[in-house]
């Protein structure tokens, strides 16, 4: 039999609730337009080079690719959040919000930029488990979110909203009046997503959320997240540099290299049939955990898919 | 051909909270043998007692109860029989970043081993052996690696360095503490190939220490797997991965990422 009569039709491989024939085309979210990132210096670098994206409503995106490959620098010019030397070149990003309006986020600046932010896109930063104040209750810092962005919520309203928020996301109401050395990495974690949902944000970008976790508990937060989405049905953009990961959440995987998004596809063609050099290499570097895959590590024959470019 | 053997080895640590305190047992009764050739992968989930067998091993920590030996020779926990039980077992750490120190030379990270382990040796013959070291985990030109700092190296070339200096000692036992966990993907698998190549050459006995099933299966002969300070299965690589008996091995390889298993989900 070939693999071609082995796939299932891709409309109906999927639950209904996720079906989504070309939703992201149908219904964007975001749609990013020949976006470009310079670090400038004496020799600029161009870290983001003309990325063409459309991130579909309640979508789970993938971004995948090795460190330095201007991933991170991608979702920080999206979140306007680049620092100089970072600066955007050209391109534009236009969030379209379920209100019925459209937003170019290159434009705004001050004031609108900061009610936008956190509200319509939210971000679960790399290491997020260590970016909570060490000196201040979980409750306490939920509760900020709350009133910078939502000052005439009154605290009675916001203390209830961040127990219930905290329940979301499995650690517990009980734990509010905890300061963050007392919990877990998985349950900062959960924390820190809670934090990025406290607004109702229609995207949510993930940098890195599962890296420093054991597997145990970053099968739980992908769980986690699988469900939350289809409670709020938000978008996610999801980066690491773990492609089989990607894979067991993502409805479409985007590989970047030196600022060029080479492929992008649905995640289970791009598993399957990878047609980038780049993506395939990329795909040999993960020992198959039950497959026949990988089994060159115990000979210590050299593959040559890994040796290309190094 | 030598043997490390662990019997019965626990380790207990005593926490203290207030005026209480309680006792908690990070490795409990375990036992295994480690002989030169073999790579053995311990996996289990952070704070499983991983670690602590290995400072055990290295005599960073005394256990609490248990005899480590080398060679059916209990090792010797001070002066010279420490020196040469350190000649013999050596370890890569997780961190290559910081792992090296910043202010020396790649040359001086090798050349400090072998000064102490080989005392007999004149400058020059130093000297040839630290380049052989780059040789073989493939850093060359060696005349224009050894000179130079750690800044000035990637990831993977200061784990390169790090496994080198390791292997300085002529050691016959290796502990690999998660060796490419901070590693990029993409130089994971060449970094592993090294250390199986080098591995063979040496007939090392290796202890691959990880919480990654997949290259734990592919990597190493046998796999121990640890919970909660219990080794609780031990069997051959293949066995314990694709049939496990405990159900705490179940859990953990469920866990990670399969995509052979999402595929078929996605394929119903």
């Amino acid at each position: 039999m070939s693999a071609d009569q082995n796939r299932p039709d891709p409309a109906a491989k999927r639950t209904p609730a996720d079906a989504r024939p070309d939703w992201h085309e149908t219904a964007p979210v975001v749609s990013i337009e020949d976006f470009s990132i310079d670090y400038a210096g004496e020799r600029p670098v161009h870290a983001v080079v003309d990325v063409n994206l459309t991130l579909g409503r309640g979508e789970i995106l993938g971004l995948a690719g090795e460190s330095g490959c201007g991933k991170s620098t991608l979702a920080y010019g999206i979140t306007r959040l680049l620092q100089p030397p970072g600066l955007i070149t050209s391109g534009r990003v236009v969030f379209h919000s379920r209100e019925g309006y459209d937003i170019d986020l290159t434009t705004i600046s001050g004031k609108q930029l900061r009610e936008f932010r956190w509200d319509k896109i939210a971000m679960v930063f790399q290491g997020a488990m260590n970016s909570l104040n060490p000196v201040a209750s979980i409750g306490a810092q939920l509760d900020d979110v709350f009133t910078t962005h939502r000052p005439t919520m009154k605290a009675k309203d916001r203390h209830a909203r961040c127990g219930e928020l905290l329940e979301r996301v499995g650690v517990g109401a009980n734990r509010l009046r905890s300061f963050p050395h007392e919990l877990s990495g998985g349950m900062r974690q959960r924390v820190m997503i809670a934090m990025a949902l406290a607004l109702d944000p229609q995207v949510l970008i993930m940098d890195e959320p599962t890296t420093a976790l054991d597997v145990v508990v970053q099968r739980e937060i992908l769980d986690e997240i699988t469900r939350l989405r289809q409670e709020f049905g938000f978008a996610v953009i999801f980066i690491t540099h773990d492609l089989p990961l990607l894979l067991e959440i993502s409805d479409r995987i985007a590989v970047m290299k030196a600022g060029h998004i080479v492929e992008l596809n649905d995640a289970y063609d791009l598993y399957t049939d990878p047609q980038d050099a780049y993506t395939k290499r990329l795909l040999a570097s993960f020992p198959s955990l039950t497959g026949e895959r990988g089994d060159f590590i115990r000979t210590g024959a050299m593959d040559d898919r890994l040796e290309e470019g190094r | 051909m030598s043997t490390l053997s662990l019997s019965h080895v626990t380790k207990k640590y005593r926490l203290r909270n207030g005026i209480h305190s309680s006792v908690l047992i990070a490795v409990d009764d375990v036992s295994f043998d480690l002989v030169s050739g073999q790579t053995i992968a311990l996996v289990g989930q952070s704070g499983s007692g991983k670690s602590t067998i290995a400072k055990m091993i290295l005599q960073v920590e005394k256990p609490t109860s248990g005899v480590i030996s080398l060679d059916d020779t209990p090792v010797i926990r001070r002066g010279a029989g420490l020196r040469r039980y350190r000649k013999d077992v050596q370890m890569v750490f997780q961190d290559p970043f910081a792992s090296l120190n910043p202010y020396h030379t790649v040359e001086h990270h090798l050349d400090r081993p072998i000064r102490l382990h080989f005392p007999e040796l004149s400058k020059a013959q130093r000297h040839q052996r630290v380049l052989d070291l780059l040789e073989r985990v493939r850093m060359s030109p060696a005349e224009d690696f050894a000179p130079r700092h750690p800044h000035e190296l990637s990831g993977g070339q200061r784990q390169r360095v790090a496994i080198a200096r390791a292997l300085a000692p002529e050691p016959k036992i290796l502990i690999a503490d998660e060796p490419v966990s901070m590693l990029d993907v993409s130089i994971r698998l060449g970094v592993l190939n090294l250390l199986a190549e080098l591995q063979r050459q040496e007939n090392l006995g290796v202890l691959y220490i990880t919480h990654d099933l997949a290259t734990a299966r592919h990597f190493s002969d046998e796999i121990m797997v640890m919970h909660q300070g219990d080794i609780i299965e031990h069997g051959p690589a293949d066995d314990v991965i694709l049939h496990p008996q405990h159900d705490y091995t179940k859990l953990l390889a469920n866990a990670a990422p399969n995509p052979e298993r999402r595929l078929k989900q996605l394929a119903k």
